[in-house]
């Protein structure tokens, strides 16, 4: 960075005022576009937190309680808003407690910008108190990150910051910004914000090519099959989308990070990829012709045995990002670039079609594992409730039209196979991570993101335990967030996997928890326990009917499993039903 | 664990770099987290101001050099990866040796030495004397065989350092970089087409 140099020795072309850097952090936020932000104070990062202080009309801030529950519920305001998600921490422990989220963000992709106050720059590497090599420790999970030690670094750094967070391949990027900077005092030029970095190219270019060779593919394939990722929705291109699988008629199939892209009742839309995906994308990937993959990565969970995956298709891969073809399925044409751009390229060369014998062996797979599996899990005869039943009601009391915010685990699982989505930005999960505790947070941030959308937090018992400290934050700021617990006395998803594959040697897996009802109650947050069929639906509609918060407890079967699943090291043909 | 034994030959990735802290521990941790060891690394000016560029040397099949490769590139302040063959470089490393002159003047002819090895004497002082020789991996290893008998005090090898055979340097890619819209000059996926022989993205 030279720009101190220069604002000393070029003149100004703009005007400039004297501010601290601190001052010049938060006028930038709000040039960006910030509304919110996520953050707790603490001794280094107090001048910014002074500043804030007179900033109460133009930054909404929320005080999470504790760092993990605020970049969780940036992430979360990210994905339902489209904008980039804002988180405040300070040095040491605020910092460290970022690194999950940090995480979570860099692999599912979701534009951040972080700021972490850091001791005096003459302190630094001195073992100073709350002082950690903040920078070194999330090298590994940001796409950028960058340490401030002079104010006048602050404006184009935060451009930059936006910049490379929202662009591309969006992701979280952290900007470290030691004591001094954020108190002294220099000549803040206007706001100026980045489009251009020389060495960063976040789109890249299209090749006519090869968008001419995939439509020829897509032309002359028998049996083509789309699978989508959370890359439409990243770039904004569901219509796009939409418009392509349209005119092309081929099924598609989505990640749990893509769906929601097009409704969930689209005659297109044939369900969900992986371990817990639908039988029929999993068992049909195996016998197209022609996989069309779009902002989709290919992920270990989606694919299972690589060497068995799809080996007798021609891959075509959409992808902004040129790291990800070939990484884990050998791709026959690459489309390199933005799918906003290179979808409709596609459209236009494509041949209208209809591939009704084809798409109609989808539906064939689905009637079997509605019998098999989904017709039990949605209208069960046991006594005990299903964790399926709650999802089914909940869509018929929502219309589908709320945002979903699942945790980690097999409610996670049931919640993606089951919920119905009629809107893109619906689905709001931890995919790539698979962090537990990530809900609840998420979920706030996820209602300050989409403040006019009903937002359904569905959790585990085991993964609200690991972050149940932010109902604090749901009293405090009045968010009105809906919380079902779907609890089934267990870490169901280890104790499934530790029944199937390791004789149901159940290790630490049997979990006991508090009373939900009571602890929302002492928050101030109403609601009720429910263990009978009988009482569900009322308690659904209570909950959707309360003016504010609810937490919603389902007491459901113990010993429960998801089905369909594609066992670790299988091929997605061998998916099994039970 | 696989018995099946996977060649992995040397392969050489060059690195334009923005000069950035930080940067240096961003592309390590790429082969780090993925359990590779780096066996030469150098990082020095190059053709033009303010630019850096990596030599970085690993033993690895070309599949994984290719992914690493596009890992690094998608650093924000990385311009340009490259990687290649032995074959397809000029390449030097230097090492330099300290030996006792006493042994060296009663027991050598230090004359022989420094003509059979392309040696030549750094410093000569009473108690010790420092050699130097700049060459292929053989050939600097080749001088420690021989001083070894003798007492080799000290060792030390530099990191590799290369000269891409058929490049033209980077100049005229840097004035793409530089533009809004870059030109066709840098395009992504050429290598598809290209048999692989040169990396560029």
């Amino acid at each position: 960075m030279e720009v101190a140099q220069e604002t000393l020795t070029v003149p100004a072309k703009t005007e400039t005022k004297e501010v601290s850097g601190s001052v010049a952090l938060l006028d930038a936020l709000i040039a960006e576009g910030t509304d919110t932000i996520f953050g707790y104070p603490g001794g280094a990062i107090m001048p910014i937190y002074d500043a804030l202080y007179d900033y109460n009309d133009k930054l909404n801030h929320v005080l999470v309680r504790h760092e993990q529950g605020g970049i969780h519920a940036g992430q979360g305001y990210a994905r339902t808003s489209g904008k980039v998600g804002v988180v405040f921490a300070t040095s040491g422990p605020g910092a460290t407690n970022l690194v999950t989220g940090l995480a979570d963000a860099q692999i599912d992709s979701t534009p951040l910008v972080c700021i972490t106050g850091q001791v005096f720059a003459h302190l630094l590497g001195t073992d100073a108190f709350q002082e950690t090599d903040v920078i070194n420790i999330t090298t590994p999970v940001t796409k950028w990150n960058y340490q401030v030690t002079d104010a006048n670094e602050i404006p184009e750094v935060i451009a930059k910051a936006f910049y490379i967070a929202r662009s591309g391949r969006p992701g979280p990027v952290l900007i470290d910004i030691t004591k001094n900077a954020q108190i002294q005092k220099f000549d803040c030029p206007a706001y100026t914000p980045c489009n251009h970095i020389r060495s960063y190219r976040p789109k890249p270019i299209v090749r006519k090519q090869y968008i001419e060779q995939a439509a020829e593919l897509i032309n002359q394939a028998k049996r083509p099959f789309v699978l989508w990722g959370q890359g439409v929705i990243l770039g904004s291109a569901e219509q796009e989308f939409k418009a392509f699988i349209e005119k092309s008629g081929i099924p598609a199939a989505w990640t749990i990070l893509g769906a929601g892209a097009i409704p969930t009742n689209h005659p297109l839309n044939v369900g969900m990829l992986g371990m817990h995906g639908n039988y029929g994308p999993n068992v049909l990937t195996n016998e197209c012709d022609v996989l069309i993959a779009i902002g989709m990565r290919f992920d270990d969970r989606v694919t299972g045995r690589l060497d068995k995956y799809a080996k007798q298709a021609k891959v075509i891969h959409l992808d902004i990002d040129p790291a990800e073809i070939d990484k884990n399925v050998k791709t026959t044409v690459p489309v390199w670039g933005d799918c906003k751009e290179t979808l409709p390229m596609l459209t236009a060369l494509i041949n209208e079609a209809k591939h009704t014998d084809w798409v109609s062996r989808f539906n064939d797979y689905t009637k079997q594992e509605v019998d098999a599996v989904i017709h039990n899990e949605l209208n069960p005869t046991t006594p005990e409730m299903t964790m399926g039943e709650v999802i089914k009601l909940l869509n018929e009391l929502t219309n589908g039209d709320a945002v979903i915010v699942s945790d980690v685990g097999q409610h996670q699982m049931v919640a993606c196979r089951y919920a119905n989505l009629n809107k893109t930005r619906s689905n709001v999960t931890s995919g790539g991570l698979g962090t537990m505790g990530f809900a609840l947070p998420a979920a706030i941030g996820a209602k300050f993101g989409a403040q006019e959308r009903e937002v359904v937090a569905i959790i585990g018992d085991g993964g609200f335990q690991m972050t149940l400290q932010e109902l604090g934050t749901i009293m405090q700021t009045g968010v009105n967030v809906k919380i079902i617990i779907l609890n089934n006395r267990f870490l169901g998803m280890v104790r499934q996997w530790q029944e199937l594959f390791n004789e149901r040697r159940y290790s630490f897996v049997d979990i006991q928890s508090p009373d939900f009802v009571k602890l929302a109650d002492s928050y101030g947050i109403a609601g009720q326990s429910v263990d009978n069929r009988s009482n569900l639906q009322g308690a659904l509609q209570e909950m959707l009917a309360h003016n504010g918060s609810y937490l919603l407890e389902v007491i459901v079967t113990k010993e429960n499993n998801v089905f369909p699943m594609v066992p670790q090291g299988c091929s997605v043909a061998e998916i099994r039903l039970k | 664990m696989s018995t099946e034994t996977i060649e992995k030959p040397e392969f050489n990735i060059t690195v334009y770099t923005e000069n950035q802290i930080g940067l240096l521990s961003r592309i390590a941790i790429i082969f780090t987290r993925r359990k590779i060891n780096i066996d030469s690394l150098n990082v020095s000016p190059s053709e033009i101001d303010s630019i850096h560029r990596f030599n970085i040397l690993i033993n690895e099949t070309e599949d994984t050099v290719r992914k690493l490769c596009r890992q690094i590139e998608k650093q924000v302040e990385v311009l340009k990866v490259y990687y290649h063959t032995n074959a397809d470089i000029i390449w030097q490393e230097m090492a330099l040796y300290k030996v006792s002159t006493d042994v060296i003047a009663e027991q050598v002819s230090v004359e022989r030495l420094l003509r059979e090895n392309g040696a030549r004497a750094v410093v000569i002082r009473k108690d010790y004397t420092v050699f130097e020789t700049t060459g292929h991996r053989e050939e600097t290893d080749a001088l420690i065989k021989i001083l070894q008998p003798y007492g080799l005090i000290e060792f030390v090898r530099s990191a590799r350092v290369a000269i891409i055979k058929n490049s033209e340097g980077f100049n005229s890619k840097l004035r793409e970089f530089e533009r809004l819209e870059p030109g066709e000059d840098v395009i992504e996926n050429e290598y598809l087409n290209k048999g692989q022989k040169v990396f560029t993205m």
